[in-house]
């Protein structure tokens, strides 16, 4: 152990530097959402204007602190001042703001979010009170978007590995014990209790017994895992130690999705450090425990997230699920005990072990203690990724930390496809695995789908089934036959071709696949529409019987006309028409020929967004009897 | 695809034979070759000692394995709940309108090939569509034709 201290040491020394460099650092966020908002430029503007100005600077690439809808992200540290966050980035900003600050020591206020740690900075705000960060307690995101993912150094100084320190000195049995009285539910979505989990792994006999990290994270609108990773990636591999040591696995896989290929990276990247620091492989910090780690990349199969599917996919085999029990922690991954938990569960266990169970208890509500991370996205003003405590009621993530919607608000998806869609009557619904389950959605893996009123929830409710139908591993008939089934209703439902009864066919159909399905795939798929069927049944009666799609989204219902007295005659809508549906000579209105228009929106985005035109296109939904 | 030119054999030799190789021995391949050719299947088949069908069952139960040559570039739409709501799907009838393609196919010169991704994680910016390595964000159709205006 002493090596580690000695490795503590020289860490917090790396880190400490970081606080009041010698030299001015400079961190940019470049998980997945920083790249795609602009990073990679900034990175390239960031490097000029140094090798311009002639003045030595350290770049560091960090991950995501979760506010996306700020990014690209720029910090900077110099002059004995404390590290000071900017936001919405771009190339010539960094520029302006890297050549104010090193050449004239002064700090731009421009797009200054605020400034970390504990000594302030004369008229900047603490970046902790920004809006969306404010309301958040954060544990498991605690490092995330400030330390380089890349550098294990960063992660050892900020408590690293101390969580597997201290288990290394309890019994495997006393690891369990903490987490059960943590009261640790499994962050998948099903919010299995880990230490349950762990017991049952721990006591069935075996030569040989496997842990698997799910970051299979199939979810669509869902991104708490990649971020996470990205961002942390030793926060779960620490997780992953503390586990096997645990239940007494040798063997781990991390089966992760291919569509993450930075995720991949930053793994592989960490794995190689924790090798040179002899924290994996045999003896681990001079223990008994031995424990090795796998990358397996999923192949693109939403069902591979279901614990048997996921073990079939690493076995070789089409990803087809199969009936419990038993359960895996009795017989998994080749017939041995195996536990599956998932990212999240995995980045909050190195928490615990550090603080401990009580610690941990002071967040969240009886039955559902600590927090839980969310994207939050959609039609909201800040999205991007929080952690809250459980129990905190939806209207708080939604306005408070999200910032609310532009338009009224409509309602929000939780739980993915195998969720509900929330009406705001129950914005004051605190989140727990119950209340959720209560009104008839899930936890799930953590998304949150903000709706407002251009969102229309048949449309929502066909894209998830379309999601699902498509997804079905075709194994069980309800989920095979019946999702197929219930699509085709929903597309009639849009098209304007369905009539009044459509609506209890769908709903007993809806509750015979919730009902009878082998998976949790099928067994929850429904779910989205029972729910919009429940809170929102008046605008299937809409689409059905007035051919009126209120959120003017459903094509068929929905016709696109050119207001005359508004339209400039400018012509930016004739060219970009796909179909030559509108005509019409410069400087005067132009016609729209509703034939011949394909409702493909080109020309209202031009309309709208174009500083010539006048906002003149116009889509209507006309009520028909 | 630049390294095309590795021999079955010489990716085969990095995984054991066991069933548990099959996914990461099409991953490998399609990441070499570019996709999974009749050839490919018949020679992993071999390889394993497995029939060819059932490596062709595993490898089309996975929507990550293409069949068909893909284009110098690849386009993938996003179709994620966020880039749902936020106009993803349009984006998808623009690219299948304008080159005449499906997803899945490539267009006749070769020059893309369009598929549908279930999410890219990137949501807190949709809606989103990748283009060989890079993520566009908040694209609209207007965005968009310029944005494939710059592949060659």
């Amino acid at each position: 152990m002493n090596n580690f201290t000695k490795l503590q040491k020289k860490s917090s020394v790396e880190w400490n530097a970081l606080l009041n460099p010698e030299e001015p650092v400079i961190y940019l966020g470049m998980a997945s959402c920083g790249k795609a908002a602009g990073a990679d430029k900034v990175k390239q503007a960031i490097l000029n204007t140094l090798r311009e100005i002639d003045r030595p600077a350290k770049l560091i690439e960090v991950g995501c602190i979760g506010t996306c809808y700020l990014e690209p992200i720029m910090d900077i540290t110099a002059f004995g001042n404390p590290r000071v966050s900017f936001g919405n980035v771009d190339e010539k900003f960094a520029e302006s703001i890297i050549r104010k600050y090193l050449l004239d020591k002064e700090c731009h206020k421009g797009k200054v979010l605020g400034y970390l740690g504990s000594k302030s900075f004369d008229g900047i705000p603490g970046l902790f009170e920004q809006p969306m960060l404010k309301s958040q307690i954060r544990i498991v995101t605690k490092n995330c978007g400030l330390i380089d993912p890349e550098n294990i150094n960063h992660y050892i100084a900020n408590d690293g590995y101390k969580g597997l320190l201290n288990a290394l000195e309890k019994t495997p049995d006393e690891v369990i014990e903490e987490i059960t009285i943590a009261g640790l539910r499994g962050r998948g979505g099903a919010g299995f209790p880990t230490g349950i989990k762990w017991r049952t792994c721990r006591n069935t006999q075996a030569d040989k017994k496997y842990l698997i990290c799910n970051a299979d994270e199939g979810d669509p609108g869902a991104f708490m895992n990649r971020l996470l990773i990205e961002s942390d990636p030793h926060a779960v591999l620490e997780g992953m130690l503390i586990a096997a040591y645990a239940i007494g696995a040798t063997q781990g896989y991390i089966y992760i999705r291919a569509e993450y290929p930075l995720a991949i990276v930053r793994l592989q990247h960490a794995l190689k450090q924790m090798e040179e620091y002899g924290l994996i492989g045999k003896r681990i910090l001079g223990s008994k425990f031995s424990f090795d780690i796998k990358i397996k990349e999923g192949a693109g199969a939403f069902v591979c997230g279901e614990e048997t599917s996921l073990i079939h996919s690493i076995e070789g085999k089409r990803g087809m699920p199969r009936t419990r029990p038993p359960f895996p922690a009795v017989s998994g991954l080749h017939e041995k005990p195996t536990v599956i938990n998932n990212v999240e569960t995995l980045g909050t266990v190195p928490h615990i072990l550090r603080n401990g169970s009580k610690w941990y208890r002071q967040f969240g509500v009886e039955g559902n203690f600590g927090t839980k991370t969310f994207s939050l996205v959609g039609k909201i003003r800040r999205s991007g990724l929080i952690e809250v405590p459980l129990g905190t009621p939806l209207r708080k993530i939604i306005f408070d930390i999200g910032g609310g919607t532009q338009k009224p608000f409509k309602a929000v998806q939780t739980g993915g496809p195998s969720g509900g869609c929330i009406p705001k009557e129950l914005l004051d619904t605190p989140v727990t695995y119950e209340t959720l389950a209560s009104v008839g959605s899930i936890m799930g893996s953590g998304g949150l789908i903000v709706m407002d009123q251009d969102t229309c929830v048949v449309d929502v409710a066909r894209y998830f089934l379309d999601f699902i139908q498509k997804e079905s591993c075709g194994k069980c008939t309800p989920c095979r036959v019946g999702t197929r089934h219930m699509v085709e209703i929903l597309e009639k439902i849009c098209h304007g071709e369905a009539e009044a009864e459509y609506l209890d066919k769908l709903e007993s159909l809806a509750r015979l696949v919730k009902s009878t399905s082998l998976c949790g795939l099928g067994q929850t798929a429904p779910n989205p529409v029972l729910t919009t069927l429940r809170y929102f049944r008046p605008e299937y009666v809409e689409h059905i019987n007035e051919y009126y799609c209120p959120a003017l989204v459903c094509n068929a219902l929905i016709e696109y006309t050119v207001i005359k007295e508004k339209c400039t005659g400018c012509q930016r809508c004739v060219s970009v028409c796909p179909t030559g549906a509108i005509t019409g000579p410069r400087s005067e209105p132009h016609n729209l020929d509703i034939n011949k228009c394909i409702k493909c929106r080109a020309c209202y985005d031009v309309c709208r967004f174009d500083a010539i035109a006048g906002n003149a296109i116009i889509i209507t939904s006309r009520k028909e009897e | 695809m630049e390294s095309s030119n590795i021999s079955f054999s010489e990716i085969f030799k990095m995984y054991p034979v066991e069933e548990g190789s099959l996914i990461p021995l099409l991953q490998t391949s399609q990441a070499t070759y570019g996709y999974i050719s009749g050839e490919i299947v018949e020679a992993i088949a071999g390889y394993l000692k497995m029939t060819e069908s059932q490596v062709f069952g595993v490898a089309s139960f996975y929507s990550q394995f293409r069949f068909t040559e893909p284009g110098r570039h690849s386009i993938s739409v996003c179709l994620g709940t966020a880039c749902h709501v936020s106009g993803g799907a349009t984006l998808m009838e623009t690219f299948e309108r304008e080159m005449n393609i499906k997803p899945g196919e490539c267009t006749p010169d070769k020059k893309f090939d369009l598929n549908r991704v279930a999410c890219l994680g990137c949501c807190a910016l949709a809606p989103v569509v990748k283009i060989d390595n890079d993520i566009h964000a908040k694209v609209n159709i207007i965005k968009l034709k310029e944005m494939w205006g710059r592949y060659e």
